[in-house]
Order: C-alpha cells, then sequence, then structure tokens
C-alpha cells in the first residue's frame, strides 16, 4: 500500500536544506540565537533566502515546559527573520521530534507551502544550571521545601508521588530483558561504546573520551540497570531542516529524498508504516539513526524496524562490528544522543543527512552510503524517516 | 524449595479474584509528594482510607482501566466507576532508583510497575517497600498497603510474603 490513492505526499518534498549551531554544554548563549545560526545556515545551504521561506514547522515551539527543553516558537522565528509564512506549525503532540518534518512533507505536497523551515531548539544544559539540578528542572522548579509541585502533565501525577523520574520507565525495559531474555550490563555496554567511539571522530559531538567496558561497568547507577553511560547529555544546540516541493527545489544535486515516513503511534506501529509505504525493506538500508534517549529505546528502534526480531537487538549489535563504521548498519554515526547530545531526534536526521551527502567531514564513513533509517521518539511518541542519498 | 519457587505457588493458589482483604497502612520516615485530587483521580487517590484499592471499571464490559478516564477504551461504555479489587499483584519489572527525583524522597528506593491479578496488562506504577532490592525480581508477588500523603492514600506494593515471616524456613537467600 503507498498512500490512498497511489500518490505518495513523500514524492512531492525533498529535503533541499540542512543546518546546526554550536552544540555543547553549558553553552550560555541565548536559544533564540542558536535558533537563527541553525536556520539561517539551512537555509542558505538550501540555496534559498529567508525571503523565501513561505512555511514552518517546529516541535516543540513555545509553550510551558521543563526548562530548556524548547528554545523558540515558530512566531518568535517568524519575527525574528522577518518571514512571510503562508503555513506554519509547532506543537508537543507530534508523531516524535520528526513528526515537524512529516508535517512540513505534507504541507508542501498539499501546496500550503513550498520552502518550509524546520527547526529544533534546546538548552538544556544551560537551563538546568541555572535551577541547580536536574530533579528540580524535571519539577518545574517547584517540590523544594514548602514550595506546590506543579503538575504539568496528567502524567505526572502518576510518578510524582512514587518519585519516578524519566530513566525508570526505561530501566524497567532493560531489567526485563535481563530476566526474560539474557541480557546483561556487559551486553548493554556495546551501544554506549561503539557510539562513543563515532562521537570521537564527530567534532560536533559533546563526549568525546574514549569508553572502557570497565569504565561502563564501574559507571555511576541512576536507576538500577541503567548507568549514566545509557542516558543522553542534555546540551544546548538547534539544528533546522529546509523542507521543500520538490518540483520548486533549488540544486536536486545535493537534495535528500523522503523514500517513505511513518507516523503511526507507536514503535512496531511507526516502523511498519514507513515500511508499508515502500517497496525498500530493512536489508536495503545501509546507515541507521536512531533515538537513544536511553540506550534500549535504541535497541526497540532496531527491533520495531525488523533489522533484527524482539529482544535480539543485544545480539545484533554484539560485538559492534555490524553497526560500526565498516559494517553493514553504521549506527548513530555522530555518536547519538548517549555521546553527541540531546538533539532530540533532530541530531539523527542531521547526521543522516551529512553521510548521505559525503559531507560528514572528519568522522564521514568509509563507503558512501545510500539509504539512511530515521527514527524519534519512543513509546506512542513516535516517527520513522527512510531518507535517500542525492541522486 | 526456593523462596521463589513458594513465590510462585503462594500466588497460584492465591489469583482466584474478587477477595478482598485489607492492605496494610505503611508509614514512612519521609513524605511524599501529595497528587491532586480531580473528580477523575480522587475516588483512586482516596481509596485507601479504608485499607482497600479499587480501580476504575467499565461496568458495561468489565474492563479495568488505569489510569482512570471517563470512557471505557474497549467498549467506549459510560458508565465508569471505581470499584474494589483484591490488591495482589505481580512485579512485572522493577528498577532500583538512586537519583533523587524529588526532594523529599531520599534514594535509594524500589519502583515498580505492578500487573494487577485481576486483569492481564492491568499495571500500576509504583514503589515496593519492606523487601531488600535482591530479593525482588520479575514476577514476584506482592501486595497493596498505603502510605498517606495529604489527603491522598498512595497505594504502595510489599511482597505477599514480607521477609519477616520467611525467616527460619531455611532460605539462603535471606
Ligand atoms: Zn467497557
Amino acid at each position: 500500500m503507498r498512500g490512498s490513492e497511489g500518490r505518495r505526499a513523500e514524492d512531492s518534498a525533498l529535503i533541499t536544506g540542512v543546518g546546526r549551531s554550536a552544540i555543547g554544554r553549558r553553552l550560555r548563549v541565548d536559544p533564540w540565537v542558536l535558533t537563527a545560526d541553525a536556520a539561517l545556515a539551512a537555509i542558505a545551504d538550501a540555496g534559498l533566502t529567508p525571503d523565501d521561506i513561505d512555511g514552518v514547522s517546529t516541535y516543540p515551539g513555545a509553550f510551558w515546559s521543563t526548562p530548556g527543553i524548547t528554545g523558540a516558537g515558530v512566531d518568535d522565528v517568524r519575527a525574528m527573520l522577518g518571514l512571510n509564512l503562508r503555513w506554519h506549525t509547532g506543537g508537543g503532540e507530534l508523531a516524535g521530534q520528526l513528526g515537524s518534518i512529516v508535517n512540513a512533507v505534507l504541507a508542501v505536497a498539499a501546496g500550503l507551502a513550498t520552502h518550509v523551515l524546520c527547526f529544533r531548539t534546546v538548552w538544556e544544559s544551560t537551563a538546568q544550571e541555572g535551577y541547580g539540578s536536574r530533579s528540580a528542572t524535571l519539577l518545574g522548579g517547584g517540590g523544594t521545601q514548602g514550595q506546590p509541585v506543579r503538575f504539568g502533565r496528567e502524567l505526572t501525577q502518576w510518578s510524582t508521588p512514587f518519585g519516578i523520574g524519566y530513566p525508570c520507565y526505561a530501566a524497567m525495559e532493560m531489567q526485563r530483558r535481563i530476566e526474560l531474555a539474557g541480557a546483561s550490563r556487559e551486553k548493554y555496554a556495546a551501544l554506549a561504546l561503539v557510539t562513543r567511539s563515532y562521537a570521537a571522530r564527530n567534532e560536533a559531538a559533546v563526549y568525546r573520551d574514549p569508553l572502557t567496558l570497565d569504565q561502563y561497568l564501574g559507571a555511576r547507577m541512576i536507576s538500577d540497570p541503567i548507568c549514566v553511560y545509557d542516558c543522553d547529555v542534555p546540551v544546548d544546540g538547534s539544528v533546522a531542516f529546509v523542507v521543500s516541493n520538490a518540483a520548486a527545489a533549488g540544486d536536486p544535486g545535493r537534495a535528500l529524498r523522503l523514500e517513505a515516513m511513518g507516523s503511526a503511534s507507536g514503535f512496531d506501529e511507526s516502523a511498519a508504516m514507513m515500511w508499508e509505504r515502500t517497496d525498500l525493506r530493512p536489508a536495503d538500508v545501509d546507515l541507521a539513526q536512531v533515538y537513544d534517549g536511553f540506550s534500549v529505546y535504541a535497541l526497540r528502534w532496531l527491533e520495531a524496524l525488523g533489522f533484527c526480531g524482539r529482544y535480539e537487538a543485544l545480539d545484533f549489535i554484539e560485538g559492534g562490528d555490524r553497526i560500526g563504521p565498516t559494517g553493514d548498519l553504521p549506527l548513530n554515526t555522530g555518536g547519538g544522543q548517549l555521546s553527541g547530545g540531546r538533539l532530540h531526534g533532530y541530531g539523527g536526521l542531521l547526521e543522516a543527512c551529512l553521510q548521505l551527502r559525503g559531507e560528514a567531514g572528519a568522522h564521514q564513513l568509509p563507503t558512501a552510503r545510500q539509504l539512511a533509517v530515521v527514527t524519534s521518539g519512543a513509546e506512542s511518541f513516535t516517527s520513522s524517516l527512510l531518507v535517500g542519498a542525492p541522486h | 524449595m526456593t523462596t521463589r519457587q513458594a513465590e510462585h505457588v503462594e500466588a497460584a493458589e492465591h489469583t482466584a479474584a474478587g477477595e478482598v482483604e485489607p492492605g496494610q497502612s505503611w508509614v514512612e520516615g519521609f513524605s511524599r509528594v501529595a497528587p491532586p485530587l480531580t473528580e477523575r483521580t480522587a475516588p483512586f487517590w482516596t481509596s485507601g482510607a479504608d485499607g482497600v484499592l479499587r480501580i476504575a471499571h467499565c461496568r458495561d464490559c468489565g474492563r479495568y482501566l488505569h489510569p482512570p478516564r471517563p470512557v471505557c477504551p474497549a467498549c467506549r461504555g459510560r458508565d465508569v466507576g471505581f470499584d474494589p479489587v483484591s490488591g495482589r499483584g505481580t512485579v512485572w519489572s522493577w528498577t532500583l532508583n538512586r537519583y533523587q527525583w524529588v526532594p523529599s524522597m531520599p534514594p535509594p528506593y524500589l519502583v515498580a510497575d505492578v500487573e494487577l491479578v485481576e486483569q492481564p496488562g492491568l499495571r500500576l506504577l509504583t514503589n515496593v517497600v519492606d523487601c531488600p532490592p535482591e530479593r525482588i525480581h520479575v514476577g514476584l508477588p506482592v501486595r497493596v498497603c498505603f502510605s498517606q500523603a495529604g489527603d491522598a492514600y498512595i497505594p504502595l506494593f510489599r511482597p505477599a510474603s514480607p521477609a519477616s515471616e520467611l525467616r527460619g524456613a531455611g532460605d539462603a537467600r535471606e
């Protein structure tokens, strides 16, 4: 099944521009500055000017959340860059963070916009410094002596009375794999070690020092069996793309194709929907950038995408060769969020685009790659993209 | 027989639903964050006042739903109320949390997803208390108890066979 009437939105859209700001820990830079740096770089990369941009799409945009998780809203960017918009959207309830790319594709396919600026800005590292701790930011700054805890979402009332943080959910998924599927911390280490070795070659990654198995096994535990190296790293940074109507793309020689997208809710559902919309199969994919907010989510995505069966991802990555730079499926080749920093889904798409264009610089893979799968989000909040190299 | 085997036997003997035994109140040396009591959730959070756990329950098709919602996702029935459950379940998964997420709750403590015996997949996020970390495992039978926080009674779970009752059973694991 390739769309309801044989015509797919994916065929109408190209990723024509890619840009990023500085990325790092505690940059102490105004997040609007980061956003402008990434946006203007992406627009220039597309061979366009801000006057050509007639759409904006972001996740999550301006709304109350934990400090630093969002750095600018749609209207902030419209006003700052002097854009004349025919279409725009932003929100937290998308199909994962890359649901903002899905939305842009739909807008250009529907003719509502020609060139859509997509962006994602985080400044969690600097924001957490201001609040004093991660727990303080998760509680929205309340919860200290005598202060009422604000319940920003319905969800939190089911976790805060029990002292449950985000890692606890991923830890419970990891623990089931240990007790029911033969997993172990030694096996889990493979993902952190391989992606750290990628980060060592990526100048934009935040943690680049070598990581050993002993360091992993001796690491500070956050929520057993999750250690600090299983958690992604809060950073400051912005990543932007331009999604263009294929007929209006300036330099198609560098534009990236969207072979298929999955917007369904759930790891398995999202991946299955993506595969339903293309004749390509997992064996055709030669590069993967999957969401690794916690290491176990990356394993879950490999299984959902069909690279291996359920609970088989640790065997799939064992030893690291298959997902290494010369393997069949190089994985999270910029260091992922574990070592590259939590650019929240956009970092994975950035890395895929750079590799497919052969523009990854010092960490360019030795063999040219033609087809990347990129996922974002977890649980019921998921998106899957299949991205093709320029023709 | 190991403790684990004994627990499975005990779980098998007690899984018949419908029998309601009041859970104990559980007194703690720290204060939990009290959840907001809203029209949608107050009957759940205050249920433990009499030691009984009550879960949102579709009176049209019989399905339990947690967290509570005003419509049954299975039959879309609107007659959803709060009905007593046995308070027995098993640990679906667990983690020993070591990070201080809430200023008033000193780590480490056990976080668990407990599956109630009344319905497959009916799970509550909670803490397992009165249980050394060496003893918890997927499948451990547990029983509800309640810790008061403001006007709320926070449902927590203890091993169905508390460590104190197992002492002298000759099991090296304890
Ligand atoms: Zn029903």
